[in-house]
């Protein structure tokens, strides 16, 4: 176990280091000039050469590389070149809002599809099968915008029942208040493609022998489904999560553009159109370790839920 | 030779006679295909070659529809204060008249502008039908190269990956991983800059950042094959190695990568909306579904919300019969999951 946690680790490493030339190569090589979009129009060329100067700019590009590996091994983030707020203190005041949100949309999506998805896997091909997979397929085809602009629309603006938009410092008003209409719309969109999914997962499993030999003993359906069908088809549902779990951090951006509200989704769009090089670089390597982690932790997650599975 | 073009008709033949069998698919089918004549006819120019005319008032109203709500509205009555005569003053007001001469010489052509379009217009006047079907085929026309290109990419990769190993496997493994720790839409930033804007733009960014998951399953599928005994029995014959892996595995798997290019379609013509949503996605002097939309939300709130139902309805009926459409395929090319999801 903690051999192969060990190599688990020293496996992220090339992966890491790969990401961070991915995302100097790209945003150093094609993105804007971070200098000429801090100096403004009406900088002289003199002034953006200082800025250059400043931020190091000038130097060559292998060293500029060597300096941002070294502040991600010493945990020294530095600061946003456009804001100059250090990129710790962005993460900390960021994150909040984004957890507010994300947090309940995650848990709303799986504990509604869950059930939905294993009483229409239960009874296939009947008319409520039908139904719901009818309006999953209806629900898929508009597209997310079309949810948020109606929505906001209709239940803040013509209905008055949500705030528009806005944020607060407390988290319960911000739970109570501003946060339940974009998590109502996120879940409205997210529930279909959930349903459908964990419902194919279900299928995999209602057709196997064990639940023919766990009839035939005469066990009651509710047994069945929640002692043994479910338990068989978390593995794939754990994985789906896991595969999700990484976006609660970076937050849905198009709900935190539209809703005005403070999160890091919103805070990585600004940093990409000002070429802001610090943030992006933080956000993107903190990214990748999280995805790792949880990559990690869901393979973990199999040997819990499945002793056979062998950890190689 | 001869006997693998009859396996292979027979594979395929049996697909489509299955097919064939599925109402909802066949159905499908037909509205995908008059989609598809419709991006053929609006790229020839022979329907809505003239989006970008002003045909009606602005924000013109659907046939059927009452007049917007802003546009009930009484005009502004003039200014209460009299008008000061500035031409003691005013310097330019000798050539007033001189200049009034010379307007009359020129001569400005005034359309004939309509009260009301089948879909109504837009800000500009523009016909919000014809845009939707301009908006059509560019929407259409980015998913499915988007798509096409992901699937090539991501073929050519896994088939790589999965039939060499090694270190050439290893070096694609890391790509991969790469590629998908990074977050989706830092990574769609990213190569945004780097492309740049239009649709050809859209079809990149979306191609070059969407070939992960074809990838990962073709990778997985050539893995299976490579050691099976019809690709050992062509190594033993003498076939090289872009033989065993384009003419003999490839046709074996393609029925993975063809599901998998339809349900990649779906997806990128969701993306091109969010992006274009963002402004990197279509020109200035383009439109899709996406621009429609993007537009569509400062509209809804003043209570023009023809041009946000329209993009919607033409989206909703081509996402929709396309995605019953890729249902019914891959029922019908891998029977074993007939009805799963």
């Amino acid at each position: 176990m903690v051999a192969y946690l060990i190599r688990r680790l020293l496996q992220t490493l090339p992966t890491l280091l790969g990401v961070i030339v991915l995302v100097f190569v790209l945003f150093r090589f094609f993105g804007g000039d971070p200098a000429e979009i801090l100096g403004g129009l009406n900088a002289t060329p003199e002034q953006i050469m200082q800025i250059r100067e400043q931020l190091g700019l000038n130097r060559p590009v292998l060293e500029q590389l060597w300096i941002f590996v070294r502040q991600i091994f010493t945990f020294q983030w530095g600061s946003s070149w456009a804001t100059h707020e250090s990129v710790a203190d962005l993460f900390a005041s960021r994150l909040p809002a984004t957890l507010t949100v994300m947090g309940p949309i995650l848990l709303l999506d799986s504990l509604l599809a869950l059930p939905i998805a294993l009483v229409v896997a239960r009874w296939r091909g009947s008319l409520t099968d039908r139904a719901v997979m009818l309006i999953t397929t209806l629900a898929l085809s508009i597209s997310f915008l079309v949810y948020v602009i109606v929505g906001q629309w209709l239940f803040a603006f013509k209905l008055g029942w949500f705030p528009v938009q806005g944020w607060d410092a407390s988290v319960w008003t911000n739970l109570a208040q501003y946060a339940p209409l974009p998590v109502l719309l996120a879940v409205a969109v997210g529930l279909s493609p959930q349903t459908r999914l964990y419902r194919s997962f279900m299928l995999d499993e209602i057709d196997q022998d064990y639940v023919r030999t766990a009839r035939a003993k005469g066990l009651g359906e509710g047994r069945i489904l929640f002692g043994h069908v479910l338990p068989n088809a978390l593995i794939p549902v754990v994985t789906h999560i896991g595969v999700q779990l990484p976006g609660l951090f970076v937050g849905s951006f198009l709900i935190e553009v539209f809703f005005s509200i403070p999160g890091l989704g919103r805070e990585v769009m600004l940093a990409v159109n000002r070429s802001d090089y610090p943030v992006i670089q933080a956000v993107t390597v903190y990214l990748a370790v999280i995805t790792m982690a949880v990559n990690l932790l869901t393979d973990l997650a199999y040997r819990w839920l499945d002793p056979r599975v062998e950890l190689r | 030779m001869a006997g693998t073009a009859a396996a292979m008709n027979g594979v395929w033949g049996a697909a489509a006679r299955r097919f064939r069998q599925d109402r909802v698919g066949m159905a499908s089918l037909v509205v995908v295909m008059g989609f598809a004549w419709l991006v053929v006819a609006v790229a020839m120019g022979w329907l809505a070659g003239d989006w970008q005319r002003e045909r009606a008032v602005s924000y013109a109203p659907p046939w059927g529809a009452a007049a917007g709500p802003a546009a009930m509205q009484p005009p502004e009555s003039a200014s209460e204060v009299p008008l000061l005569s500035l031409a003691d003053v005013d310097p330019l007001a000798p050539r007033y008249a001189e200049w009034a001469e010379r307007a009359k010489a020129l001569q400005s052509a005034q359309p004939v502008l309509a009260e009301h379009l089948p879909m109504g217009a837009d800000r500009l006047g523009r016909d919000v039908l014809a845009k939707a079907l301009r908006g059509s085929q560019t929407s259409i026309f980015v998913g499915v190269m988007a798509a096409v290109l992901a699937a090539v990419l991501g073929t050519v990769l896994g088939a790589i990956g999965g039939f060499f190993g090694g270190w050439m496997g290893d070096v694609l493994e890391w790509v991969y991983n790469v590629f998908t720790a990074i977050p989706g839409i830092l990574l769609i930033l990213a190569f945004a800059a780097v492309v740049g804007h239009g649709s050809t733009g859209v079809v990149l960014i979306l191609g070059l950042t969407g070939w992960t998951g074809i990838y990962r399953l073709v990778r997985a599928e050539f893995m299976k094959h490579v050691g099976r005994d019809y690709v050992r029995a062509a190594q033993a014959i003498g076939a090289p190695a872009w033989s065993r892996m384009f003419r003999h595995i490839l046709p074996n798997v393609s029925h993975v990568i063809l599901v998998q290019l339809s349900i990649h379609v779906v997806g990128f013509i969701k993306y091109e909306v969010i992006l274009s949503y963002l402004g990197l996605g279509v020109g200035l002097d383009e439109v899709s579904w996406g621009s429609m939309l993007a537009e569509a939300q400062s509209e809804l709130i003043q209570g023009y919300w023809w041009q946000l139902a329209t993009a919607t309805g033409f989206m909703a009926v081509f996402v929709m019969a396309f995605s019953l459409m890729t249902d019914a395929l891959r029922d019908a090319l891998d029977p074993k999951l007939r009805g799963l999801s």
